[in-house]
């Protein structure tokens, strides 16, 4: 007997198998996921991964995805953790459903276990029709029981659907222009709702002059007070926008802080009290001599998930329980919320992932479904819909902290460094609903929650701190982190979460290194670099984008690399751009290789790895959010402005050994950090100066410039 | 009211609304067209992007008013899954989109350009695109499938 397997903690927690396979009728095989799509394809491998572990074509198998009443816990859909753990507990749940099949046909119709197969959802012995299949079997064998972990999956070499590449199965009802989105969903008696925001936390109504609002409406509107929240609602969306949109004016705020706009750079959290914490070999005395040490310090303002369209959710409160419809990434998270919001017990509330905008990490979703619960549970048998306003979204969804990392090392004579340490100063990166509150109607409404407690997650893979270990040869390294806890606006997860400035601080750093030591930087990397898989990706992508050492700087135009493993621990991605500066700069081309084990669908990882590229490209370049007196200031796409057509680079993306017989790493947030880091040593490259402050505007290029 | 008569995707409509309604909100709650998008209501993002009397507009802020008449496409007004636009063809061979919020304004920026021009260079494709938003970084991909729409224009018109 060998010991019972452990079972992947995503299966552990949800171990009924029906809870991830059902057959509910002829020719249909009802999968479950809890991950939800956020435009990263996942329902696609998803689909692929079902269909090859139960042996049945895709086109079969009906998804359901993020669903409380129908779809397994799996908590969060982020930190590229999808395909990594959610996908391996699929996997070994359908193979175990397949496995108990054949052995229900083996002892009830005498066949050689051995002899049994599956072909799209058929029971097959020595390869011939048995007249069986999982509907015709499926209410003899109990799915009700628990996995075991212990059937094998498929080999690799056997696969048939994972590793090719396959169609999105969402693309083409947006590309047909369906109704695809939590937005485009229409109910009977529907009510257009809008909230008017507190301007920060904590802010209470001094006066509401709810008749002027009503006298700007042009119709029929309701204004929903409670406490500090207030809501605009009707049957005519236009006419409700239209009241939202000057209703602050009408609305009288005490207890509202002013910025200061140097709150928006991030040598402000300088100045700020922190949770201080150091994670490695304690700092070296200052006494050694004769050793070279350098330092240097990059920065980097808030960052807004800036979705294309701002949050959307409804919801319907009926006969005691609440129906939510929401983009939100986590669903049973967003649940439990609402129950403690809405006092009200979480059996009695259904939340539903429909798609949404991409959303990147934690931006308004949750709150717009929060609102809609709060309003619904007011108007009970009424359809609720909100959809915030751009403005909205801009200025009230939690942003990605600004970070300032400062990077020190002791130095060997060929100036490879022998102790490391990134010291960081950052605020929280995390503040979902989930842990504790941080719903912003929540804070409206009478005896709100306290505020979440800013923490940092356990590293690896951390938080603020992600990536701030090297995955370099040095013989010490360690991380500093110093955790602000107040910050002037709410801020909570963006992907790659520090791991974007750490890259960023870590890969430039390297190059200033390489610099001082007359050495190609490609070449630096290398001789400090022992990981295999690391030095694999390093050398694609130097191979594909043909780079040559020893082409001089300062001439207007660079190529700059960037590397890193994801975490530590997911996908590894190495980055080449290539920039051409006058006074500002243009990103010509960008080359990637990554390597992300065994991949699902190739084109989908690819995808996801361009869009990364193109993210992280305009956050390098052009993002920062502006803060003034009232809160965040820039709440438009001129004042929050992000990279355009005419100016994305040409991006080649290739996978490293796809289909090799290792366990999947997760790719949706790989090529971020690299490529920040990429295009600030190209820009070093081009200018013979460096900029350690991003975004890498017009205004530093020209500095820079000067200060040279 | 007055009711307002135009065209939407060759049908003739009247619809009973305040004339200064956006284009915008008539096609997603009068008429049911909700394949256009609201992203900003600013004109910034060119997720509403419809074509008036072939140009491509941002029905966010085109008040209904200003459409008497005339002949208006959207999304829906492209082609069918049983009959896809070139365009919408070519999306899908190229799998360009990762969100898809973006895309229907897209689409019909490009319908717009393709019309006008049917062969662009990839650097007239971005400049006709460049009132469009894409925050997911489908960028690439996108160019792509315009060209490809392009040439299966071009071949299906030589035909």
């Amino acid at each position: 007997m060998s010991a019972q397997p452990t079972l992947p903690p995503l299966l552990a927690a949800n171990p009924r198998l029906d809870q991830w396979v059902r057959f509910p009728s002829p020719g249909r095989v009802e999968v479950s996921t809890g991950r939800v799509e956020i435009g990263q394809g996942v329902l696609t491998a998803m689909l692929q991964i079902a269909a090859e572990e139960l042996d049945v074509s895709p086109e079969r198998i009906v998804l359901q995805t993020g669903d409380t009443d129908l779809t397994p816990n799996e908590g969060y859909t982020a930190g590229s953790q999808s395909i990594q753990f959610g996908g391996v507990a699929l996997r070994l749940a359908c193979a175990e459903v397949r496995a108990l099949f054949l052995d229900h046909a083996a002892t009830t119709f005498g066949y050689s276990r051995a002899e049994l197969s599956v072909r799209d959802g058929a029971i097959l012995h020595r390869g011939e029709a048995t007249g069986h299949d999982y509907l015709s079997l499926a209410t003899a064998v109990d799915l009700s029981h628990h996995a075991t972990g212990g059937r094998p999956t498929k080999e690799v070499a056997d696969y048939q659907v994972v590793g090719q590449k396959a169609p999105r199965i969402d693309l083409a009802q947006k590309i047909f222009g369906g109704p695809a989105f939590v937005h485009d969903m229409v109910l009977d008696g529907i009510v257009h709702a809008r909230v008017v925001r507190q301007p920060c936390r904590g802010a209470t109504i001094r006066a509401i002059d709810e008749a002027a609002i009503r006298h700007s409406a042009k119709g029929q509107i309701e204004i929903i007070r409670e406490c500090n929240f207030v809501a605009i609602l009707g049957p005519d969306e236009t006419v409700v926008e239209t009241a939202a949109a000057t209703a602050s004016n009408h609305v009288a705020w005490d207890g509202v802080d002013a910025l200061n706009p140097f709150q928006e750079e991030a040598r402000w959290l300088l100045q700020q009290p922190s949770i201080d914490r150091v994670i490695g070999p304690s700092p070296p005395s200052d006494a050694a001599p004769g050793r070279s040490r350098y330092e240097a310090t990059y920065t980097r303002m808030h960052i807004a998930h800036a979705s294309v369209a701002p949050s959307c959710a409804l919801a319907l409160y009926r006969d005691g329980r609440l129906q939510v419809w929401t983009h939100s990434q986590g669903v049973y998270p967003l649940r439990d919320a609402l129950a403690r919001t809405l006092k009200l017990d979480p059996a009695t509330i259904s939340v539903k992932h429909v798609q949404g905008p991409g959303c990147y990490g934690h931006n308004g979703a949750d709150d717009a479904a929060a609102d809609a619960a709060v309003i619904a549970r007011r108007t009970p048998g009424k359809p609720v819909r909100v959809r915030w306003r751009r403005e909205d979204e801009f200025g009230f969804e939690p942003v990605s902290p600004a970070m300032l990392v400062t990077v020190r090392a002791v130095l060997d004579g060929s100036e490879r460094p022998s102790d490391w340490t990134t010291e960081i100063w950052s605020g929280r990166h995390t503040s979902r609903p989930g842990g504790g509150g941080n719903l912003l109607a929540a804070e409206a409404l009478p005896d709100p929650p306290p505020p979440p407690p800013a923490s940092e997650s356990a590293y690896p893979p951390g938080a603020g701190t992600r990536n701030g270990e090297p995955l370099y040869d040095f013989a010490a390294k360690r991380i500093v982190h110093h955790l602000i806890a107040e910050t002037p606006v709410r801020t909570s997860s963006l992907r790659g979460l520090g791991a974007t400035l750490n890259v960023f601080a870590i890969e430039s750093f390297i190059d200033e290194l390489a610099e001082r030591a007359g050495q190609d930087p490609v070449k630096h990397r290398l001789s400090m670099l022992s990981d295999a898989r690391a030095r694999t990706v390093v050398e694609h992508v130097v191979r594909i984008s043909g780079w040559r050492a020893g082409l001089p700087a300062g001439t207007g135009r660079g190529r700059g690399i960037g590397f890193a493993r994801y975490k530590n621990l997911a996908a590894y991605a190495a980055v080449v751009a290539e920039v051409e500066v006058d006074q500002s700069v243009r990103l010509t081309r960008v080359w990637c290789a990554a390597d992300a084990g065994l991949v699902i669908n190739p084109d989908g990882a690819i995808n996801q790895l361009e869009g990364g590229v193109i993210q992280a490209a305009s956050w390098a370049l052009k993002e920062g959010v502006r803060l003034d007196g009232s809160g965040i200031s820039s709440r438009d796409w001129e004042s929050y402005p992000v990279l355009r057509f005419t100016e994305v680079p040409e991006v080649t993306v290739e996978l490293v050994d796809p289909a090799a017989d290792r366990p999947p790493l997760g790719v949706g947030e790989a090529a971020g950090g690299p490529t920040v880091a990429a295009i600030g040593n190209a820009v070093a490259h081009a200018l013979g100066a460096r900029i350690r402050d991003l975004p890498l505007t017009r205004e530093r290029v020209v500095a820079a410039l000067l200060h040279d | 009211m007055e009711p307002v008569t135009f065209s939407v995707n060759g049908n003739r409509v009247s619809v009973r609304a305040d004339p200064d309604m956006p284009l915008l909100d008539v096609l997603r709650n009068h008429l049911g067209l909700t394949g256009t998008k609201f992203g900003c209501g600013l004109e910034q993002c060119g997720c509403c992007m419809v074509l008036v009397d072939g140009k491509p507009e941002k029905s966010c802020g085109k008040p209904l008013s200003a459409v008497a008449g005339k002949e208006v496409i959207t999304i829906e007004g492209l082609g069918t899954p049983e009959k896809p636009h070139p365009l919408q063809q070519a999306f899908l061979d190229e799998q360009a989109g990762q969100c898809g919020y973006c895309l229907p304004g897209i689409l019909v920026s490009a319908k717009a350009l393709l019309d006008r021009n049917p062969a662009p260079s990839r650097r007239e494709i971005a400049a006709a695109l460049d009132d469009n938003i894409c925050r997911c970084g489908s960028h690439v991909r996108i160019l792509g499938a315009v060209e490809r729409a392009a040439r299966l224009m071009r071949e299906g018109a030589a035909r």
